[in-house]
């Protein structure tokens, strides 16, 4: 049996886990990262557009703070996050930003004088301060009231990742690759670790540590067409779920994106619409200001993407041998942009479709993008059900998301996230010692030993890629963009029989070193779990709210449902998991249930929220001279590690 | 995209040396071709349909991560953005990339030669005073210009294309290969890493360093991002040949 010792054990090599590790390593605490390949590959790589963080220094930034990133994170989530979450995100993320600044990542920045861009189709012409020159610039995003998604031209994701894992082989962090955690070890509680398959040898290893931090990004593969990497099929998520003690937070909660090309699902990034891009259908006819006078292409993603389905459906989409779609037009800005802006863009236009997006439009369609939901953890990252047992960045619902993610808050959450939770996760090594029985390791190291026995042994039974592509096509077919009662009861039917069909498993290529089959054959029962949980919290959820969109119940019913689904699977026979709920509590909200502003407002509102606006009312009227850190405070009080608790400068503002 | 339907072949190089006694083999797999099909496409239907336990790895299957570089018809490419109707003959041999260890048919480490290769290089700013920044105050202002120029530089995706091609790293196994060198002119135009010019001659002044390349410049001709090689290791030569 080999056992390796260690502090802080990080699953997954992007950002947040990266970033978690640095942290821990930093206080001193020994660390060891899995990533299932080289860390440099992760799925944060392929964050192109920006990451948001309210530094304020462009010209069209200007103004932005705290607040206003606030409120945007807040409306987006359709008041499902945790506004405690958010606040801690908003006041953290220009540190964040600033750190990796000084890390290496080569920043986008502020050009003192006049530019041309492109607003509302339009050429307009808007003049850089000289005293910004040289700051971090921003471009504009949906669903934020500033230009304040901070970008490296359109490799952010890959120029963050790469100063992050930099920063940790300078710390000189070992990264285990090819190493997969199947497992979490566990007992009264308390999460001691992974049981680890080596995907190259087969070798199953312990991996013990006083804390585990999940960070394995989301779950967008349980859908056929998904703008995700092949390798965010969600693994790290279900193995908490498996020990039927930690808790999945929101799991039906699914973004699509509005623009992926079609039909391979690739992702063309929001600064394409942010840069001044247009949305167009059949008849060249730019649809968006129609259904959203105010914000057009730039709506929150989910918006957006229910009006191009909307759209669509009236019959104005594009015919093509993969379905209808709609076009992506960004020739009106101009070469020169696209080859320095959006030149990843334009490569994947030349490589998958044979077209120059310089001349021609788009081909694009609304495709799964993100999962606001995963392990459910506090505040400080941590399980709040599995003491040691941590969780960051996608694979998380940490919870400032709720139900729709504005885009520029993923990258923007794996860095703030892996920062803060990282200091609790030091805090968490310093503050307990490892107690475990080798019995509690062998037992589990055993128990899948003989799950892959039995695969291995077994002669006849279910494909793994059959299943998997069954699940795929329930999930897109009947827990898609638009849901309905009767569609999400089929799917909890043909994936409850899923489940059964994949305790079956056989395999063709019976090996147990590298064997890409028997990889498959343990992910995809796991997988199907996770597919479960969506499927059947999106059916109990009688309502719509952020990327939940359902038909039979259109409004946004906070009444009875401004709470957060919680998901465990209590036993390894069970074939549905279970699911309970936590109200979020609209009396500590600093800032109440409103309307997005998107559409015709029909919320069913909570009588909690006029008692808590004008209780926010009241305290705002005895403290006239409060200023916004002061009310801040008032309002909501949240704790954030020490080192990053002071004020951010921001250029012509000093620190107010 | 061809709406002809054609029967590709493809020629692929299969060698688990995790089973004893294996040895290399070239295999045909014959699969019909699809609208728009990529490598990527190709070689998961001949996993899912024909042979599961054929290795491989794609991760973000859009030209991004750099994890699938492979010789594709002689030639090292990224798989995953190579469309199978660029090959007219309908004839596709795959082999696994040279120049690192095999992982198993079509798989190769490339993530511990890119680790050491960072940790040779120092893959990092260097800067006594960057743990100290105060994260409240305004970043260090930076040229936009420098910015762009070091963003450049730094879109390498350490697929390995350039490792593979390169003919000096064949005779010289301690070869630092072009990505290293990308990746030496990318920390040395940027202000932020203080490193002198003799820090960084300790690091590539060698034969196994800048002054081994033969000029040959397979990296440049096979560069996936179509990074500036050639000129990079120009200027750093230049700038290393002016120390002593």
């Amino acid at each position: 049996m080999k056992v390796i010792y260690t502090d802080s054990l990080v699953i997954g090599g992007g950002l947040a886990g990266l970033r978690v590790a640095i942290a821990s390593r930093q206080r001193g605490c020994d660390t060891i990262v899995l990533s299932l390949m080289p860390a440099k590959r992760s799925h944060s790589a392929a964050a192109q557009g920006g990451m948001q963080a309210s530094l304020g220094a462009s010209i069209k930034g200007e103004g932005d703070n705290e607040e206003v990133h606030f409120g945007d994170t807040v409306k987006g989530s359709d008041w499902g996050c945790d506004q405690d979450v958010a606040r801690m995100f908003v006041n953290t993320a220009p540190k964040a930003i600033r750190q990796l600044t000084a890390w290496g990542v080569p920043w986008s920045r502020v050009r003192r004088g006049d530019r041309e861009v492109v607003i509302n189709g339009k050429k307009v012409t808007i003049t850089e301060k000289s005293e910004a020159h040289g700051l971090i610039t921003s471009r504009d995003f949906g669903g934020t009231k500033k230009w304040r998604t901070c970008f490296t031209s359109d490799g952010t994701g890959h120029t963050m990742l790469y100063a992050m894992d930099n920063k940790a082989i300078e710390l000189g962090i070992p990264v285990h690759e090819r190493k997969e955690a199947i497992a979490l070890i566990h007992e009264d509680g308390v999460c001691h670790g992974a049981v680890v398959r080596d995907l190259v040898t087969g070798e199953l290893i312990a991996y013990v540590a006083k804390a585990t931090t999940i960070a394995t990004g989301g779950y967008g593969r349980l859908y056929a067409v998904s703008t995700n990497a092949v390798i965010s099929e969600g693994i790290g998520t279900a193995i908490a779920l498996e020990t039927g003690v930690a808790t999945l937070g929101n799991m039906e909660a699914v973004q699509f994106h509005p623009t992926a090309i079609v039909p391979v699902g690739i992702l063309t990034t929001e600064g394409c619409r942010g840069d001044g891009g247009l949305l167009l259908d059949k008849d060249g006819y730019r649809f968006m200001p129609d259904y959203e006078p105010d914000k057009k292409e730039l709506a929150s993603r989910d918006v957006v993407s229910r009006r191009m389905t909307e759209h669509i459906r009236k019959g104005k989409g594009v015919p093509s041998r993969y379905g209808d779609h709609l076009w992506l037009d960004i020739t009106l800005l101009g070469k020169a942009h696209i080859d320095k802006n959006l030149r990843e863009v334009k490569e994947i236009c030349e490589y998958f479709l044979g077209i120059d997006p310089v001349k021609e439009y788009i081909p694009v369609r609304p495709t799964q993008h993100y999962s606001m939901g995963g392990v459910r953890t506090k505040a400080t990252g941590e399980s709040p059900t599995l003491k040691g047992l941590f969780s960051a960045g996608e694979s998380a619902c940490w919870d400032m998301h709720g139900f729709n993610r504005l885009g520029g808050n993923s990258v923007a959450e794996t860095v703030v996230a892996g920062m803060i939770v990282g200091e609790y996760v030091a805090d968490h090594c310093d503050n307990n010692s490892l107690n475990i029985n080798t019995k509690l390791i062998e037992k589990f190291i055993r128990r899948e030993e003989n799950k892959i026995i039995k695969l291995l042994n077994r002669d006849t039974g279910e494909n793994p890629f059959e299943l998997k592509k069954e699940m795929q096509n329930i999930m897109m077919d009947k827990v898609g963009i638009f849901r309905n009662g009767a569609d999400l009861e089929k799917a909890v039917e043909e994936l409850k029989v899923l489940n059964q069909r994949a305790r079956n498993i056989a395999l063709r290529n019976r090996i147990s070193t590298s064997n890409p089959e028997l990889v498959e054959a343990i992910r995809v029962p796991k997988m199907i779990k996770l597919a479960q949980c969506v499927a059947y919290g999106a059916m109990l959820r009688t309502e719509s709210r952020g990327a939940h969109a359902r038909e039979d119940f259109p409004e946004r019913n906070d009444k009875d449902w401004l709470k957060r689904t919680l998901t465990t699977w209590s036993s390894e026979d069970a074939d549905l998991p279970e699911i309970s709920y936590e109200d979020l509590n609209i009396m500590k909200m600093e800032m109440p249930p409103g309307s997005r502003g998107y559409g015709v407002d029909n919320t069913v509102h909570h009588p909690d929220t006029e008692k808590r606006v004008a209780e926010i009312e009241e305290i705002q009227a005895a403290n006239p001279d409060a200023d916004r850190f002061e009310m801040q405070e008032l309002l909501n009080p949240i704790e954030i590690p020490e080192k990053f608790r002071g004020k951010n400068e921001r250029i012509g503002r000093g620190f107010k | 995209m061809s709406d002809n339907e054609r029967i590709l072949k493809f020629h692929i190089l299969r060698y688990n040396p995790q089973i004893k006694g294996d040895t290399p083999t070239m295999k045909t797999y014959e699969i019909k071709e699809a609208p728009g099909m990529t490598i990527f496409i190709a070689l998961n239907e001949i996993r899912e349909k024909y042979d599961p336990s054929i290795q491989f790895d794609f991760i973000c299957r859009a030209g991004i991560c750099g994890s699938c570089a492979m010789i594709i018809n002689g030639q090292p490419d990224l798989a995953c953005r190579t469309l199978t109707s660029k090959f007219p003959e309908g004839e596709i041999k795959l082999l696994p990339l040279p120049g690192f260890e095999l992982i198993g048919d079509l798989s190769v480490n490339t993530g511990k030669f890119m680790r050491q290769m960072s940790e040779r290089v120092e893959s990092w700013i260097h800067d006594k005073y960057a743990e100290n920044v105060d994260l409240c105050k305004l970043e260090e202002r930076m040229d936009p210009d420098t910015a762009d120029e070091i963003y450049e530089l730094e879109r390498c995706v350490e697929c390995g294309c350039c490792v593979s091609a390169c003919a000096t790293k064949r005779m010289r196994e301690g070869f630092l290969s072009a990505v290293g060198f990308m990746r030496l002119a990318r920390y040395a135009l940027d202000p932020r890493d203080k490193r002198s010019d003799e820090e960084f001659y300790e690091i590539m002044g060698d034969d196994d360093g800048v002054f081994g390349c033969m000029t040959l410049l397979g990296c440049q001709d096979y560069c996936p991002k179509d990074l500036p090689h050639q000129t990079q290791i120009a200027y750093l030569r230049r700038k290393m040949a002016l120390i002593n």
